[in-house]
């Protein structure tokens, strides 16, 4: 294999797909960590050079990480669509950003080469694209889901409600729902990050907010994001679930890491579909975050963007009804600062969407960041433009249990409005008969926790 | 041994009992903005006091008492209202001023005087500078060659325990807590008659450096006093890592720690230092740290 260019009169060769992929990312603290990023700009172009002559099936052939060594390849290698993948195998890299950016390529047209894809050639052909053909491209493909109610409808932008706790009081997370209810942050999921993962524990909260959702007729969906297999205790012991949860990291060694494992992931699944009390037909919730597998000593020197795109690979199968990245969670050694960040959240976004899964995005920075709660305000108006199905809501921004900022309640009423989107349909109505949205728009008594004490 | 205990005990309550003294007569300030004789007098109180950071902001609520009672509920920046879809002035002001003194925090040094005060010497890491020190942690974990000579220079070798500063992500959690703590550890420390090594400071520490320092000092137990990275609002937490005999390879698992060492809503400095006697005491005693501390004390070592 030659892979090699001449760039303002200097030669640069690689030797091989791998270093390609790594060289040609843009510039992400993680990728040096790693010892795998360019070592100066003009290379990394270069790369990219080189990477829009490779072809998807040179690409295919050489996924991250070996086929016989890894349930994460086999599980994308095996779902390929074999009739769509060879109408495309013979596509450079440069000629697939040029066919999804095209005006004559729908939305449609593109979720059926969707099927035909690795997480090789989703990640490839994002290194290749700048901050706005992400946003022009994701914009395109409109990937719903349903639970109790709709995500990712056109015209529609959802937020989770994550009313975490330092110590998982049932009445202070009792409170911060309903100061998300009020703002109308929730349609997604009313979803919490317990401190403590027990059983007992995680029971309560499960039933605690299953009460308030019954009690207000919430079109919605409820989640403790508790290891996985905590969850299946409990739906084996008859709490309402709404949705399952699982962080998934981007080969079988850093699911590992996690405790998960492509077997345990599909008991998991067949579980929610028999015991969620939900309507379904989407029962999942994955969180991602580049970073993770080289945090686990699981990357295989392979780039972040490549080990994230296979993250959505894996989670397709499940047909979850939400993912999202974490995306400035991880700290600065892997998205040093705001620039990092907010491309981060772009390509991961739409990845999630070339994948076919339902994309939203936890926009967010730890203070060891050089960022700011501007720059995520920045990169929500940037994801929301882009069509991204939904963000977290935390009061005022600010995860007292997690430690970290991201979007907050405000932000998604202010999402909305800016860019005239409203809440998934069957929330929205029942925000209208409360009387807490007209025409779209929060009415004077939206913003108020204690509009739920009416109810006892 | 006993006796030591005591002391502490005894001065720990004392500063507490002040402490709440202090606190409780706190008396709110209302008056904000005057005007005399046409001349502008803007004279504010610290809007970070808690009955400001947590007045309801919310325009004629449904349920005042109420809402103030789930305010009671979680220490989440609820109940704050709305200007149309933003937050409201003063929210979003004390967001901003959390968030501004993590990074004075992060991008902060640590004072000298408070290094000379304890007669702590310097030295650093194989880390450069701050931005290298949040995106390289590895090279936190080691200490340069130029360290390695003067800690092997200048340190009493095999005492029992070692206890060394690093800055970690906060300048603030040293330049508060370390002239509280530091005092009480080696009182603590002296009265039951464990020797201590030449203590010093290490630039750009995380806290895997102590493998490296004990691979030269050979003591019994290393303790590191390191900043925190900083919450919102909370920028000066420090933690105290130990270990026993720390060397190369020995990780988080073998550690033990006492964190949120601070006097804004966390274990204050004196009961922090304290605890740090104690979990020495009881590292030397059974000769472990971390997990199989916990397994020893629990009787399944």
């Amino acid at each position: 294999m030659l892979l090699r260019t001449k760039l303002f009169g200097s030669t640069y060769q690689f030797g091989s797909i791998k270093e390609v992929m790594a060289k040609a990312n843009e510039e992400k603290s993680g990728d040096r960590l790693a010892g795998i990023a360019a070592n100066s700009v003009a290379e990394r172009m270069a790369a990219r050079y080189v990477l829009a002559e490779v072809t998807l099936e040179t690409l295919r052939n050489n996924p991250a990480v070996p086929y016989e060594e890894d349930e994460v390849t086999r599980v994308i290698q095996d779902s390929v669509n074999e009739t769509i993948y060879n109408e495309i195998k013979h596509w450079t890299v440069g000629q697939f950003r040029e066919w999804l950016l095209d005006d004559n390529t729908t939305g449609d047209m593109i979720k059926r080469i969707s099927n035909g894809l690795t997480a090789e050639m989703v990640a490839a052909v994002t290194k290749l694209m700048s901050n706005m053909d992400l946003m022009v491209a994701a914009r395109k493909i409109r990937i719903t889901a349903h639970c109790n109610n709709t995500i990712g409808l056109e015209g529609t932008l959802a937020s989770r409600n994550q009313p975490n706790h330092p110590t998982d009081s049932p009445e202070g997370i009792r409170a911060t729902i309903y100061e998300g209810l009020s703002f109308g942050s929730g349609d997604s999921v009313i979803g919490i990050n317990p401190v403590d993962d027990s059983l007992a524990s995680v029971m309560r909260l499960l039933d605690m907010t299953y009460d308030i959702i019954q009690k207000w007729e919430i079109p919605t969906q409820n989640c403790v994001l508790a290891h996985v297999t905590t969850q299946m205790e409990a739906m084996r012991r008859g709490a309402p679930v709404g949705l399952v949860f699982q962080s998934l990291a981007g080969s079988q060694k850093a699911n590992e890491a996690f405790g998960v494992s492509v077997a345990m992931m599909d008991e998991a699944y067949d579980m929610a579909k028999k015991y969620c009390w939900t309507a379904g037909p989407n029962y999942m919730y994955f969180e991602t975050g580049q970073g993770t597998a080289l945090s686990a000593d699981a990357h295989y020197n392979t780039d972040q963007l490549t080990m994230e795109a296979r993250i959505y690979g894996m989670a397709k199968r499940y047909k979850p009804f939400q993912v999202n990245t974490v995306v400035g969670f991880i700290g600065p050694e892997y998205l040093y600062d705001a620039v990092q960040i907010t491309r981060a959240g772009l390509e991961d976004h739409f990845m999630g969407k070339l994948t076919g899964i339902p994309m939203g995005c936890d926009a967010c920075y730890t203070n060891h960041a050089k960022a700011t709660q501007n720059d995520i305000e920045n990169l929500a108006v940037l994801l929301t433009a882009a069509g991204c199905n939904y963000f977290m809501g935390v009061p005022m921004g600010d995860d007292v249990m997690l430690s970290y900022q991201c979007t907050s309640y405000h932000d998604t009423a202010a999402l909305r409005q800016l860019l005239g989107l409203r809440p998934s349909p069957e929330f929205e109505k029942w925000m209208e008969s409360l009387g807490l949205m007209e025409n779209g728009k929060l009415t004077d008594k939206a913003g108020d926790a204690s509009f739920f004490l009416q109810r006892k | 041994m006993e006796q030591g205990k005591m002391d502490i005990e005894a001065i720990v309550q004392a500063v507490l009992n002040e402490l709440s003294k202090k606190n409780s007569g706190q008396a709110a300030t209302p008056q904000v903005t005057t005007q005399t004789n046409g001349d502008l007098v803007i004279d504010l109180p610290d809007p970070t006091l808690p009955e400001y950071r947590r007045a309801p902001g919310v325009k004629n609520p449904y349920d005042p008492e109420g809402l103030r009672n789930l305010m009671a509920t979680t220490t989440a920046r609820i109940g704050v209202g709305r200007a149309g879809p933003r937050p409201r002035t003063s929210t979003l002001l004390l967001f901003q001023s959390d968030h501004g003194v993590t990074q004075d925090a992060i991008y902060g040094e640590v004072d000298q005087a408070v290094l000379d005060k304890f007669d702590l010497f310097t030295v650093q890491t194989q880390v450069q500078d701050r931005n290298q020190y949040l995106t390289r942690p590895d090279l936190g974990r080691r200490l340069s060659e130029e360290a390695k000579r003067t800690i092997a220079e200048r340190c009493v070798k095999k005492p029992q325990v070692q206890i060394v500063v690093g800055d970690g992500l906060s300048a603030a959690a040293i330049n508060n807590n370390l002239p509280i703590i530091y005092p009480i550890i080696v009182q603590g420390l002296k009265s039951a008659n464990i020797s201590l090594g030449t203590p010093f400071f290490i630039k750009f520490a995380r806290v895997g450096v102590i493998n490296d320092v004990n691979d030269i000092i050979g003591a019994d137990v290393v303790v590191i006093l390191i900043g925190e990275r900083p919450g919102l609002g909370i920028a000066d937490a420090l933690s105290a890592y130990m270990g026993w005999r720390p060397t190369a390879g020995k990780t988080d698992a073998e550690r033990d720690v006492v964190c949120m060492i601070t006097v804004h809503g966390g274990t204050n400095p004196l009961e922090g230092g304290a605890y740090v006697v104690e979990m020495i005491k009881k590292t030397l005693q059974y000769q472990a740290s971390g997990v199989e501390l916990k397994l020893k004390t629990s009787g399944q070592g």
